[in-house]
């Protein structure tokens, strides 16, 4: 902004369903009763939270209810496992904190749902509000710090506004685009006592999403299949969001198009379909990469293109007609020139290109599309994913045994940076919302307390954080909360005593100044998961890894189990940054 | 973006809101927070006293605006937005002067008031104060005229704009 000019703005507040209405008010509730029939109404039976002095009447409260509370032991635990319990349920996660530093503990969290489009409510505790504005105990305005990184954010000023204020905070979270809504709850506010009307349906004259696409546009998209002779389809984290992996599947069916999908959208079409690529960018895998480079039409769904996809976004797919279907048409010619956008839920969508399809003559394109998916099959024989194992353990090893194992069935959450790109290209994804990683934030310490809501969301089923050494140790302190709720999570320590993301760069692109990457101190953490309580568990030779996998995964308890790897191991393929996506190093 | 017209061009946006406290801080960390720039802000309530219009006054490539635009709206409490560069529209700004008025320039400051149609609202020993309303050309060549006599003090609008009905 060149100029910042103050204005008295918008000095009084309004309600949008009218104060005075008569008669109509029947019960007299405490703001703190108020909030809980309204998070009940919504059908909220689990918060993730840790209380202070601002919400103690809402602690209070809540134990009257059967809402399950999940005690972290750092708010930002409790934002990132309100996270993974929404991503794994598909449903909304919800947390609760007090004021102050309660509030900006959930900063971080609430930046990596805003990127990665996950719908949660944060509730936050606000001092009182006469004291708003004057500096008090624990006071900070949460509301203004969260703007930029919240789909939207209120401060509830009056308490006949709250039950509408819930429930469109709900409505925002969930629909559309998904995203965190935060909603800051004065002390006083909580305390007082007011008429509980149930908030009535959600009417926002600002907000409706497109759900619906252009029929028009999709039917030069069915033109632009049939002529096309090399196309791709790419995916991302939209098509798990609006359940459209069914969708999905069909097309690729139909157009015999082979599939890449970005990180967030791991899951959203089986890995084990000959149709699979891997995933694309960055660490893409070669034929993926190699596939945007060289096709002539590329189908984007539910994807934002961001930097870590597209590499140099000038040659990004140049030979390609590009169609990009989304729900938010922000996301639509910010990075990426596009022929045909289509603004529209992915699933509605590509229900409606199916039937179109449907209606089409398509039995000649398994024969013209051969020479296509021939030249991926070479990409894929030529430049497999591969690592060779020696005598130190490789973390790509522990991985791919880690999937075998499992069979492919747990849900796996990710640290960020090595650990991270290791989960996306060894566990191979055959189910969408089984891969929960801080995508676009990037955010270290998000593993664990994802994992723990993921496991709240699934106590049946197998939950894994595949972390690093140096990531793990942001979010430690969840260990108690997983002991304490009795949360069998498992812990993959993918350990080289490095920051090794970071590592990695510095030996590619910085002459190997390994410039305080080197983590010259850790905990035994064998030691310390016992000190937690759970149980600890090391592999220090290959031979050791398999049992050391098959003991961990059959206790039915918090486990860490800390893989020794080998310590300079990097991820590849790898596109340097600013370089064309197809401009990999390679093994 | 390849094949665009990157042309910078000036884009006057009218944007309906809901008139709640935030709103504008939305608006304006939008701008901040995503590099856009903002040449003038004006704010007030519209016949309706549920919403707010903001006539904002951006510079950029086509491609941009289209992006500020497209972020605009998808803000919760932005209910409309008009960019007035793609259809005919009045603009108005308004400039307040407090211009130095030695005796042998008094006259001449009174004339080109009268030219430009603009009002003396106070007036002192040594100074006039004028109210002048206008687009930015108008506005701007005013100011140029009255530059000699010298200038103590400005205080100026952003633009306001409505479309005009095509009718």
């Amino acid at each position: 902004m060149k100029k910042s000019k103050p204005f008295p703005f918008e000095s009084h507040h309004r309600s949008r369903e009218g104060l005075d209405t008569k008669g109509v008010f029947i019960i007299k509730l405490k703001g703190t009763q108020i909030l809980m029939k309204a998070l009940q109404s919504e059908g909220v039976d689990t918060i993730f939270g840790y209380p202070g002095g601002a919400v103690i009447d809402i602690y209070d409260e809540l134990a009257k209810t059967d809402i399950r509370h999940i005690l972290v032991r750092h708010e930002q635990g409790a934002v990132h496992a309100a996270d993974g319990y929404a991503r794994a349920s598909g449903g909304v996660g919800v947390c609760l904190v007090t004021s102050g530093p309660g509030a900006t503990n959930t900063v971080t969290g609430i930046a990596s749902a805003y990127m990665d489009s996950v719908p949660i409510v944060v509730l936050t505790g606000q001092v009182n509000r006469n004291l708003i504005g004057n500096d008090a105990f624990q006071e900070v305005d949460i509301v203004g710090i969260t703007r930029p990184c919240t789909k939207h954010n209120y401060l509830v000023q009056r308490l006949t506004d709250l039950p509408r204020i819930i429930k469109e905070a709900f409505h925002i979270a969930c629909s559309g685009r998904p995203g965190p809504v935060l909603i800051d709850l004065p002390k006083d506010l909580m305390q007082m006592t007011g008429s509980y009307r149930a908030a009535k349906d959600v009417k926002l004259k600002s907000y409706n999403p497109t759900y619906e696409p252009n029929m028009k546009q999709l039917l030069k998209v069915v033109e632009l299949i049939k002529a096309a002779k090399k196309p791709a389809i790419f995916a991302g984290g939209g098509v798990v969001l609006s359940k459209a992996s069914k969708e999905l599947t069909e097309l690729v069916k139909k157009i015999r198009a082979p599939v890449t999908t970005s990180l967030m959208g791991l899951g959203a079409f089986p890995a084990s379909d000959p149709l699979w690529l891997g995933m694309i960018g960055m660490h893409g895998t070669y034929r993926a990469n190699m596939t945007s480079g060289e096709c002539d039409l590329l189908i984007a769904v539910g994807v934002r293109f961001d930097d870590r996809v597209t590499g140099k976004t000038d040659s990004f797919a140049p030979n390609a007609k590009i169609v990009h279907i989304d729900i938010d048409p922000t996301s639509i010619r910010k990075n990426i020139r596009v022929s045909i956008p289509i603004v529209g839920d992915c699933r509605i969508t590509l229900q409606k290109l199916n039937t179109l399809l449907g209606k089409e003559k398509l039995g000649s394109l398994r024969k013209s599309r051969k020479p296509w998916l021939d030249q991926i099959e070479k990409w894929k024989a030529t430049r497999p994913l591969a690592y060779t194992q020696k005598k130190t353990i490789k973390p790509q090893f522990v991985v791919e045994k880690l999937y075998e194992l499992t069979d492919g069935k747990a849900i796996i959450t990710t640290e960020v940076g090595q650990n991270q790109m290791w989960a996306a290209q060894y566990y191979h994804f055959d189910r969408p919302n089984a891969f929960i990683t801080s995508g676009g934030l990037g955010v270290m310490g998000f593993g664990l307390p994802a994992a723990i809501g993921a496991q709240i969301a699934h106590p049946d089923k197998m939950v894994v954080d595949i972390a690093g050494d140096g990531s793990i140790q942001m979010n430690i302190q969840e260990m108690a909360t997983a002991v304490q709720h009795k949360l069998p999570v498992k812990i993959v320590i993918l350990n080289n005593s490095y920051l090794g993301m970071v590592r990695q760069w510095q030996e590619l692109f910085y002459d190997g100044c390994y410039s305080c990457t080197e983590m010259g101190y850790a905990p035994d953490f064998v030691k310390l998961a016992e000190a937690y309580g759970a149980v600890g568990l090391r592999a220090s030779r290959v031979e050791e890894v398999i049992p050391v996998l098959k003991k961990g995964l059959s206790i039915q308890k918090p486990v860490i189990m800390d893989f020794v790897v080998e310590r300079e191991e990097c991820v590849y393929p790898m596109v340097p940054a600013g370089a064309s996506i197809t401009e990999m190093l390679l093994v | 973006m390849a094949n665009e017209n990157n042309e910078i061009k000036k884009h006057i946006l009218s944007i309906l809101v809901d008139n709640l406290p935030g709103v504008l801080s939305r608006i304006a960390g939008l701008f901040s927070g995503r590099g856009f720039n903002i040449e003038s802000l004006c704010v007030a309530e519209t016949a309706d006293p549920l919403i707010s219009r903001i006539t904002l006054v951006t510079m950029g490539s086509d491609s941009i605006v289209e992006q500020v635009n497209k972020q605009l709206n998808k803000l919760i409490n932005v209910i409309k937005v008009i960019d007035f560069s793609d259809a005919a529209f009045v603009q108005r700004e308004m400039v307040m002067v407090k211009v130095r008025a030695k005796p042998e320039h008094r006259a001449e400051i009174l004339r080109t008031a009268d030219i430009f149609r603009s009002r003396v609202i106070d007036v002192g020993a040594q100074y006039y104060i004028l109210e002048l309303t206008g687009d930015e050309g108008k506005v701007a060549a005013f100011l140029n005229l009255l530059k000699p006599m010298g200038v103590k003090e400005i205080a100026r609008t952003g633009a306001i704009a409505l479309a005009r009905d095509n009718k």
